[in-house]
């Protein structure tokens, strides 16, 4: 019972923040049907820039339990630079064949990548445990540390947010108008420019923030955009291109079956989400809640 | 596209390709044994590029797991020179093109019922679980210290007593490179072949093909086959010269290295792609001598040429000459 509820403490924690970088990636192929391959990137540096910002408000004097407070700011804040990669990269390569977009975020990936290694370096980046002062839950015989259940609320949170904006605002009908058929949502004289550069925006701080909430539970390593990167994919893959509702289940699924091989026979790890992924991407191409064509 | 490689074609006259070739053939003579290195590498990638390029410029298929079969064939000659001590050259590149092609006939009929991005993740996929299993099963791979290559026999010479440059920038360079040349040959056959038409008419319009009678994911899925050939030969010439194996050949980040090697010679054009690989070896070698962050120089080439220059370096060439032959 105790491993089980440690299992999957941990799985749904691991979705929680994996589910915000996917969501991101899935609003951005929605609409504008760029798959993102920075995501990961961007989580890093949300991460990075967050440790940076709650290190100055910890140096400051600032009470240690607040340090939530600054480090969500920090993960909205870095998300800004969204409309820089949008208004300066993405947005002449719109009309371009997908590979060649795919090609561009890779262009970008290589190009953060270093601009990461140029400010923070490569040794591994910590608060130092700052996220004990919280303290740890008993729960059922199982201690969960409190950060990690503020971490999966947030997440919890967000996502709910973001359903009532998809689902019940203006903006949101926009976007599922411009996802569903461009031309015509012009046509009927949505401005394109401003769509696209909100909604990677939107993309954009919901990776950052995910690193930024994530990043106190353990360190900033350089190697943490990349490897988050391969699991965004296989959780966008099992869930459905471009459909938020997969990014919700397939987030759930790929962190409970890594916290579930990590404690079983971590060898196996990875691999079985891969093998999952393709076996999703065989039988049902388009996961589990897409509707995209293939 | 098509007007444009032919007129590309003509314009590369056989002689141009014999000097070129003659030249490369004598450089160990008189180039540094550094340079004589990088142009090793650049084979290897070159042979590699070259059979990505019949997926991606004339089949229109985009893998971003090709390094996958590269690394297939650098473990086959780390297995067969380390764990089997078969040392021959010849016989580890049958078995890495074997080894490669029946790996690549299984996955390719379940990738090339996909196209576009669906292709391309199912590639990425593959290429990542192949990672995982070298990364994990480390009695048998190494795990993350990879593999060692021994030195392979040459045409069942035995060069044990050359030191180390000497032979990988004197036979084994000449060795590379008639592999090279010969592979360079069947591709150009392989290209300007009616099957090679065939892979270009899928490209252009598959409904259109199929109606034509060409089975469209068959030719898809030979197509696959060759390039991971292509990509394990070049794999197998790069271990003994690289001297060791790791997993992260085959990680998602090298296969996207030979998407950009690709894009940025010109995947329109049969050469493109080898003069992308030069570019791209020589460029890093000279950006990471001057700055640890040529990863940041690499990704803005990168953007620059999807942005301004999709058709490569091959493509500026192209159009260029294009428009001093129409002036006169």
């Amino acid at each position: 019972m105790e491993t089980i509820l440690n299992i999957l403490f941990s799985g749904v924690f691991h979705a929680s923040t994996l589910f915000l970088v996917a969501a991101g990636l899935q609003v951005v192929f929605g609409v504008q049907k760029v798959f993102n391959l920075a995501c990961g990137t961007l989580y890093a540096l949300g991460a990075y820039f967050g440790i940076t910002v709650v290190r100055v408000f910890v140096d400051h004097g600032f009470p240690k339990p607040l340090f939530i407070l600054p480090l969500i700011a920090a993960g909205l804040i870095i998300g800004l630079v969204g409309p820089l990669i949008e208004r300066g990269l993405m947005r002449f390569v719109y009309d371009r064949d997908e590979t060649f977009q795919l090609l561009l975020t890779f262009g970008i990936v290589m190009m953060l990548e270093d601009v990461i290694k140029f400010v923070w370096g490569t040794s591994p980046q910590s608060t130092g445990g700052l996220d004990l002062v919280y303290g740890q839950l008993n729960v059922l015989g199982a201690t969960v540390p409190v950060y990690n259940l503020i971490v999966i609320a947030c997440s919890l949170l967000i996502a709910g947010l973001m359903g009532y904006l998809i689902m019940n605002t203006r903006f949101g009908r926009i976007v599922r108008a411009t996802a569903d058929k461009k031309e015509m949502s012009e046509a009927l004289g949505i401005n394109m420019r401003s769509v696209y550069i909100k909604v990677f925006t939107l993309g954009t701080v919901l990776g950052t923030l995910g690193g930024a909430l994530v990043v106190p539970t353990g360190a900033a390593v350089s190697e943490m955009g990349m490897e988050l990167i391969v699991l965004a994919f296989a959780v966008v893959v099992i869930g459905g291109l471009g459909s938020m509702k997969g990014a919700f289940a397939g987030a759930l699924i790929v962190g409970i079956l890594k916290s579930l091989a990590i404690s079983i026979y971590p060898e196996l790890e990875m691999l079985t989400i891969y093998v999952i992924v393709i076996a999703v991407l065989v039988i049902k191409p388009q996961g589990l809640f897409g509707s995209a064509g293939v | 596209m098509e007007n444009r490689f032919g007129i590309a074609l003509a314009k590369l006259k056989t002689p141009t390709i014999v000097v070129a070739g003659l030249v490369l053939a004598t450089l160990p003579l008189f180039g540094g044994q550094f340079l004589n290195y990088l142009m090793l590498t650049f084979f290897a990638y070159a042979i590699t590029v070259m059979g990505f390029n019949l997926l991606f410029g004339y089949t229109g298929l985009l893998s971003f797991g090709h390094a996958l079969f590269m690394t297939v064939g650098a473990y086959t000659a780390a297995f067969l020179t380390s764990t089997f001590s078969v040392p021959y050259m010849e016989v580890i590149l049958v078995v890495a093109v074997i080894v490669a092609a029946l790996l690549a006939a299984l996955i390719g009929a379940i990738c090339v019922r996909y196209i576009k991005i669906y292709f391309a993740m199912l590639t990425l996929a593959f290429g990542m679980l192949f990672y995982t299993f070298l990364l994990k099963f480390y009695f048998l791979t190494g795990g993350d210290e990879g593999m060692r290559v021994l030195r392979p026999y040459l045409l069942g010479f035995n060069q044990a007593e050359t030191p180390k440059m000497d032979f990988l920038t004197g036979s084994y360079y000449i060795y590379a490179l008639v592999v090279l040349a010969v592979l360079t040959f069947v591709m150009w056959r392989i290209v300007s072949s009616p099957f090679g038409l065939c892979l270009k008419a899928i490209r252009d319009n598959p409904e259109k093909a199929e109606y034509l009678g060409v089975s469209v994911k068959k030719y898809r899925w030979y197509a696959f086959v060759i390039s991971a050939a292509y990509a394990a030969v070049g794999g197998a010439i790069l271990a003994p010269a690289v001297g060791q194996v790791d997993p992260g050949l085959t990680y998602w980040t090298h296969s996207g290295t030979l998407v950009f090697m690709t894009l940025l010679g010109g995947f329109e054009y049969f050469f493109g792609p080898l003069l992308g690989g030069i570019i791209y070896i020589f460029l890093q070698d000279k950006v990471m001598s001057l700055t640890p962050y040529w990863r940041f120089i690499f990704g803005a080439i990168l953007a620059f040429v999807v942005i301004v220059a999709p058709g490569g370096v091959a493509g500026i060439i192209g159009s260029f000459v294009r428009r001093r032959t129409q002036r006169g």
